[in-house]
């Protein structure tokens, strides 16, 4: 890894990588990659999301269909976990709450196969200084 | 097209479950089912609006709406697409009728600064936290700015320690940086001790970066190149997400020597707490990480001038450090034209106890309990009544339904008797005594006591015996003045925090709830059916039928009849463990 000498190698590396998170995020074929993120910290992994995310990872791929699954810290919605977010190409994330894999398995037949929205959606409740993460979402 | 319908526990009670089915049943009879889906979700934190529906793609936000509203819905907006005025939210003070969610006050209830990237970025890679500005506040202050010029951006912003004592940040680093020696050191205080406060943890499990890169900002400005985290072991997570990105850094150079080029050198380690409260205190915290006994000093000296090894050392609270880069970004007057006139920014509160939305909340401060506990907490479980609220943990105090609609900032939660602390809150219906509740924080603070000093270590002990012995309905009314004037002692004469706060519970249940004190010493009462030996359970002679059930399940013998007869509970037998009144299928057990 080469290392960040200067503050300009910092702007342009951050730029190079918002381009590549976005390419993750939209995909290279944008009808195809779809993005899924799985709240890990402690109280998600209490609630059952590590069994959740590897579910989706193994039946992604088994399903054939072309996703990243990634973790990330907590949502915040406790009260729901395992929650986890989804983002199909071309659409705002949507965070569900609640997910065993029994939900896990109806998020993937309905949502990401038929863009068809399904019961436990969590409507995001606040503002954050990075506005332009929320725009659209319910 | 999709109709959402909130399925939040507060909309549920309000009859949301008969609204979906019966917009459903409306789409079906206009052979629209294919089209427009029912779905279900969770709380928008509007609940003293609810039920709330929303209408997808046109994004219109209806409130109040009752199944007898279905009909109009399906016929007007989704047949005829023109939107129903009457179920479109009112702006309270300028009357107007608001579609857009993104126009409602509730949206603008929580505001994320600290946790603005926790669950959005994968925090095991250093790559999404960059994309996401991470470093570039270090960036900026290195190359653009004097450390005095970054540490009077700080103290203009107005932040204040998130840890609980609320001291200026800004003059905290301004102090260790005058301090002269050879040798500065910075700390971040991850001890996070109160029960039922988890939003430190939260923050290191989500976004580790940004407290590498504050601290690093810290070291800057008060001439320090070494970093410590001190930490609890029971974090097991939030610790090997350090431990990877505090290497993820140092292979990206942002960390370590001569970062981004301009000679500046830095870098942490991780110091391990065994999980003591009192290590929470900053003089313990820097003892326990020195290899000595976690016990506080007197101060003044300060760590900012005498700390870690003797050097000047700076110490910050987690959620402190988060709020620093966005600071140093976005400038001091966009932060500080955020909350009251004495607390700036936003506070996260790990809202906990007998409330719908458990889970992490952060808002701008001045909000009132009332909007955090009912609106985005989504009210109470049950729909029981709201008793109280324990702000500040064992260090703090309760408040009351009179104490909904003040504004929480520092000053004020200590003008109400209790303080912020780092931000736990824990809310208590009718069914808790608080009696048992001030019993359960000094219980927690004589086990957490470091025993250095004899008002904390002795008095608390003594108050918790006279909690006791009022649950135990053996207290007296002289009792009452012991608690206080024990309480006051223990707070003037303690040496550390720990100490001068504990007996804050007690007090605070004293000044509030001085009925249920009494009802417990002068009747031997529990309001709220909590302390077990001021209940006797009996048996109703009209219900019984003689199952035996009772019998057989009571696990000290305690209660004797024959088949067939009516049962009878031996009260100096029974130790109310209440097995007897979930086994009888008759609510012919009792209690009094």
């Amino acid at each position: 890894m080469t290392k960040v000498k200067t503050l300009a190698d910092l702007k342009r590396l951050r730029e190079e990588l918002q381009d590549k998170i976005h390419v993750r995020e939209s995909g290279d074929h944008p009808e195809s990659i779809v993005q899924v993120k799985v709240a890990m910290a402690t109280c998600g992994i209490a609630s059952g999301a590590k069994d959740v995310m590897v579910f989706f990872m193994e039946e992604l791929e088994k399903r054939g269909i072309d996703s990243v699954v990634t973790q990330t810290g907590c949502m915040g919605y406790c009260y729901a976990e395992p929650t986890i977010e989804v983002t199909l190409p071309g659409h705002a994330p949507l965070v569900f709450g609640f997910v065993d894999k029994r939900k896990a398995d109806e998020i993937i037949e309905k949502y990401i196969k038929n863009g068809e929205l399904v019961d436990g959606i969590i409507p995001i409740t606040y503002q954050s200084i990075n506005e332009s993460q929320q725009e659209g979402q319910i | 097209m999709h109709i959402l319908v909130c399925g939040g526990t507060g909309c549920k009670s309000s009859n949301s479950d008969l609204l979906v089915s019966t917009l459903r049943n409306e789409l079906l009879e206009n052979g629209l089912d294919k089209e427009v889906q029912v779905v279900l979700t969770g709380c928008f934190g509007f609940c003293e609006q609810g039920p709330i529906v929303k209408v997808l793609p046109d994004n219109i936000f209806y409130v109040g709406v009752k199944p007898e509203d279905a009909p109009e819905i399906i016929a007007e907006h989704i047949i005829k697409g023109r939107t129903l005025q009457r179920l479109l939210y009112e702006d309270p003070t300028t009357k107007e009728k608001i579609q857009n969610a993104k126009g409602m006050n509730f949206y603008k209830k929580q505001l994320r600064i600290a946790l603005r990237n926790c669950g959005f970025i994968d925090p095991e890679r250093i790559e999404e936290s960059i994309a996401r500005d991470g470093y570039a506040a270090l960036g900026k202050v290195l190359t653009e700015l004097t450390p005095e010029e970054t540490v009077q951006i700080i103290k203009q912003s107005g932040l204040r320690g998130r840890g609980g004592g609320g001291f200026s940040t800004g003059l905290k680093w301004e102090i260790t940086a005058k301090s002269q020696a050879d040798q500065k050191y910075v700390v971040c205080n991850a001890d996070e001790g109160d029960p039922g406060a988890f939003m430190d943890r939260s923050i290191l499990e989500g976004d580790p970066h940004t407290v590498l890169e504050s601290m690093a900002i810290n070291g800057y400005c008060t001439g320090a190149d070494k970093g410590l985290i001190y930490i609890r072991a029971e974090y097991p997570l939030a610790i090997a997400r350090l431990k990877i990105a505090i290497g993820q850094a140092r292979e990206y150079g942002l960390l370590g020597k001569d970062i981004l080029g301009t000679g500046f050198n830095f870098d942490i380690d991780l110091r391990y707490g065994a999980g003591a409260f009192v290590c929470g205190e900053e003089t313990a915290l820097i003892h326990s990480m020195e290899g000595e006994r976690g016990e506080p000093t007197f101060k003044p000296p300060f760590p900012s001038e005498q700390g870690y090894m003797g050097k000047p050392t700076n110490v910050n609270n987690v959620e402190t450090y988060a709020n620093i880069p966005p600071i140093i970004l976005q400038g001091a007057a966009w932060f500080s034209s955020i909350g009251t006139e004495k607390s700036k920014g936003t506070k996260v509160f790990a809202l906990a106890g007998k409330v719908n939305n458990v889970g992490l909340v952060e808002v701008p401060m001045g909000t009132t309990l009332r909007e955090v506990i009912y609106e985005i907490g989504g009210g109470i479980k049950g729909n029981k009544k709201f008793k109280a609220v324990q702000t500040g943990g064992p260090s703090g105090g309760c408040l009351t339904e009179k104490h909904l609609d003040i504004p929480i900032d520092y000053d004020n939660l200590i003008a109400c008797g209790s303080m912020m602390g780092s931000g736990g809150m824990i809310i208590v219906d009718e069914d808790d005594c608080m009696v048992s509740m001030a019993k359960y924080y000094l219980d927690f603070t004589v086990e957490e006591s470091c025993g250095k000093c004899s008002p904390c270590r002795i008095g608390n002990k003594r108050l918790y015996e006279i909690l006791e012995t009022i649950t135990k309905g053996k207290g007296t009314i002289e009792d009452l003045d012991r608690l206080r004037n024990l309480s006051d002692v223990i707070k003037d004469t303690s040496l550390c925090g720990l100490g001068q706060t504990s007996p804050n519970p007690v007090l605070s249940t004293l000044d509030n709830f001085m009925e249920e004190y009494e009802a417990h010493v002068l009747h031997h009462k529990c309001p709220a059916g909590q302390c077990r030996d001021l209940m006797t359970y009996w048996i109703d002679t009209e219900n019984c039928v003689g199952c035996t059930a009772c019998a057989r399940v009571c696990p000290v013998s305690a209660i004797t009849g024959e088949r067939k007869e009516v049962h009878l509970i031996d009260a100096a037998l029974c130790i109310k463990c209440g097995a007897c009144m979930e086994k009888c299928k008759f609510n012919a057990v009792y209690v009094s």
